[in-house]
């Protein structure tokens, strides 16, 4: 059985969740086993939802006292769960959360582990999968030599497939161990796309000159529906929050667009962003090294080129 | 305190990315060598920094790695360690490094166990969450800011879209990212220390790996960029629409 692991705050479940049954499904499938999902505590989605995904059960254990994450007694739990539930493959979205409980999970399981896998299982030669590497600049298939797998799949790697199931939730009963942190104080921007869940991104660098002309990029952000991230000089400058940082040393995200204003795309910014599925550079230096990874380049003044693509997203989305 | 900083060596952030051996290994070939940014930059000055608040504070480095490990762990020490560990042992498979540093980490009673959110090379982001697991201890990871009172750790953490405050009764794991601290520059006096600080060399502790690496490969070039006018946003957003299909 495939087990996968569903991370939620606040009452919902994360979108990277949704992606991990996906995959989860699709391991049980090449398997020729049931892919089932695993829930510590509360949320208010429909759980019965989830076949839609490709999961056959939801496995809850239902205590609101589990919604405050605790890697410890989350890890704990879930390895309790797999063993009593003898499941052969656990998955995890290589999310937040997922980072801090999937490899502590693997060794109460003795189970191998890949960490950012971004495909499916290769089982010709045992059981293989590739990950990103060196930051996003290579992959690496590693191949798993335990008997129990556990995978972290990278967010916006595999997708969501459509599945004709309709899940059955079953209650589970465990005991809960001490709590081993205590969370006094969340604190989540309003509002805002959280980075590594957009699909959609725009990113601005040095070339906007300073934090007040940030506005053009939060305009055309807002009629995109995009998150907004920057690159490391900015967020060194303290032109914007550190959370905004993308690149090697910052958070590296995949989404199906990144638009980079003003960013002249040294390598260590683009082990951050090279898995974007579209990438589209706006710079007004025709040398700049950015352009030789993207997919669209306009050679221009950001200040102009910005706000008509705004005007231009605005009139695409009025004439829907 | 007591505390533990993880070091590891990485490939600087520049170095070119290449394989060798029918890409089953990393081109080493003239490769500057660092150690990796998020274990220096964040993990090893907080802990320093610490010990500049309270001067009892003890700091040891743990590398698990070579001998070719150890002007890094020099330069770790001019920084600001007290002593460093190197366990002699060269390992890509996450499992069998935490079990050397856990072998480590039960003899020496650490109040406080550091690493860096990840190592910029393969990126696993393990170690610190492993460590939870064989020693059983509790984990907080990506964090971004650390107090002490006491016995009681104050720390931000990242969550999706936002921070979350969460206080930890020592002994602890944490695993740290930008924001934690600045990047600081060894001083002379520092790297004149680190000569004569203790460098304790130790055997590995016998365990069996979990995974291998097969192969490894590069992300295909991209086919060339499409330029368009900066007076065609009309065409750039049909092309994000119909062509990218992204929008």
């Amino acid at each position: 059985m495939v087990l996968i692991y569903i991370d939620h705050s606040e009452k919902e479940i994360k979108k990277s969740s949704y992606e991990a049954i996906s995959y989860g499904a699709a391991i049980a499938k090449q398997l020729g086993c049931s892919a089932e999902a695993l829930l510590l505590g509360t949320v208010n989605d429909d759980l019965t939802a989830l076949g839609k995904l490709g999961a056959s059960k939801v496995h809850q254990l239902n205590n609101e006292s589990l919604n405050n994450f605790d890697a410890k007694v989350h890890a704990s739990l879930i390895a309790t769960a797999a063993k009593n539930l003898n499941a052969e493959v656990i998955v995890f979205a290589h999310n937040i959360n997922g980072k801090a409980i999937a490899p502590a999970v693997a060794v109460k399981l003795d189970a191998g582990i890949v960490t950012g896998a971004c495909s499916l299982p290769n089982l010709q030669n045992g059981f293989e999968v590739t990950k990103t590497v060196f930051s996003g600049k290579a992959f690496a298939s590693i191949k798993i030599e335990t008997p129990k797998k556990v995978i972290a799949i990278n967010q916006n790697s595999f997708g969501i497939e459509n599945y004709e199931l309709s899940a059955t939730i079953e209650e589970m009963n465990l005991p809960i161990p001490t709590a081993s942190v205590k969370v006094t104080n969340v604190n989540k921007i309003i509002g805002e796309i959280p980075l590594t869940e957009a699909n959609l991104v725009v990113s601005g660098g040095r070339g906007l000159k300073g934090p007040e002309n940030w506005g053009i990029l939060l305009d055309l952000a807002k009629a995109l529906g995009a998150a907004t991230a920057c690159s490391r000089p900015v967020s060194d400058s303290d032109w914007r929050p550190h959370h905004e940082h993308v690149g090697q040393t910052g958070i590296q995200i995949a989404p199906n667009l990144y638009i980079a204003i003003g960013i002249s795309g040294a390598i260590q910014h683009l082990a951050g962003v090279n898995r974007s599925k579209t990438i589209v550079v706006i710079n007004k230096d025709p040398e700049a090294p950015f352009f030789k990874a993207a997919d669209y380049g306009v050679v221009g003044d950001a200040f102009e080129v910005v706000p008509a693509l705004t005007a231009a997203i605005s009139k695409m989305k009025h004439n829907e | 305190m007591n505390i533990l900083v993880c070091i590891s060596k990485t490939p600087d952030t520049t170095a070119k990315i290449a394989f060798t051996e029918g890409n089953t290994k990393f081109d080493e070939n003239g490769v500057q060598w660092i150690i990796n940014p998020y274990d220096e930059w964040y993990s090893l000055v907080r802990a320093i920094e610490l010990k500049e608040k309270d001067p009892t504070t003890n700091i040891h480095l743990i590398t698990v790695g070579g001998p070719e490990a150890e002007p890094i762990i020099r330069k770790a020490l001019a920084l600001g360690g007290d002593e460093a560990i190197r366990v002699n042992s060269n390992s890509n498979d996450s499992y069998v490094i935490a079990q050397q540093i856990a072998a480590i980490a039960k003899q020496g009673l650490y109040d406080l166990i550091m690493t860096g959110k990840e190592t910029i090379d393969y990126n696993s982001a393990c170690i610190g969450s492993m460590l939870s697991a064989i020693l059983d201890l509790p984990f907080v990871s990506l964090a971004n800011h650390l107090e002490m009172n006491g016995n009681t750790a104050t720390i931000q953490r990242e969550i999706e879209g936002g921070e979350e405050t969460n206080e930890v009764i020592l002994p602890m794991i944490i695993s740290c990212q930008k924001g934690m601290a600045e990047q600081r520059i060894p001083n002379m006096r520092g790297i004149m220390a680190a000569r004569t600080k203790p460098l304790k060399v130790v055997d590995p502790v016998a365990t069996n790996a979990h995974t291998s690496i097969k192969e490894f490969s590069l992300p295909p070039a991209k086919t060339g960029v499409k330029l368009i006018a900066p007076d065609q946003m009309d065409e750039l957003v049909k092309l994000l629409k119909e062509e990218a299909k992204v929008i």
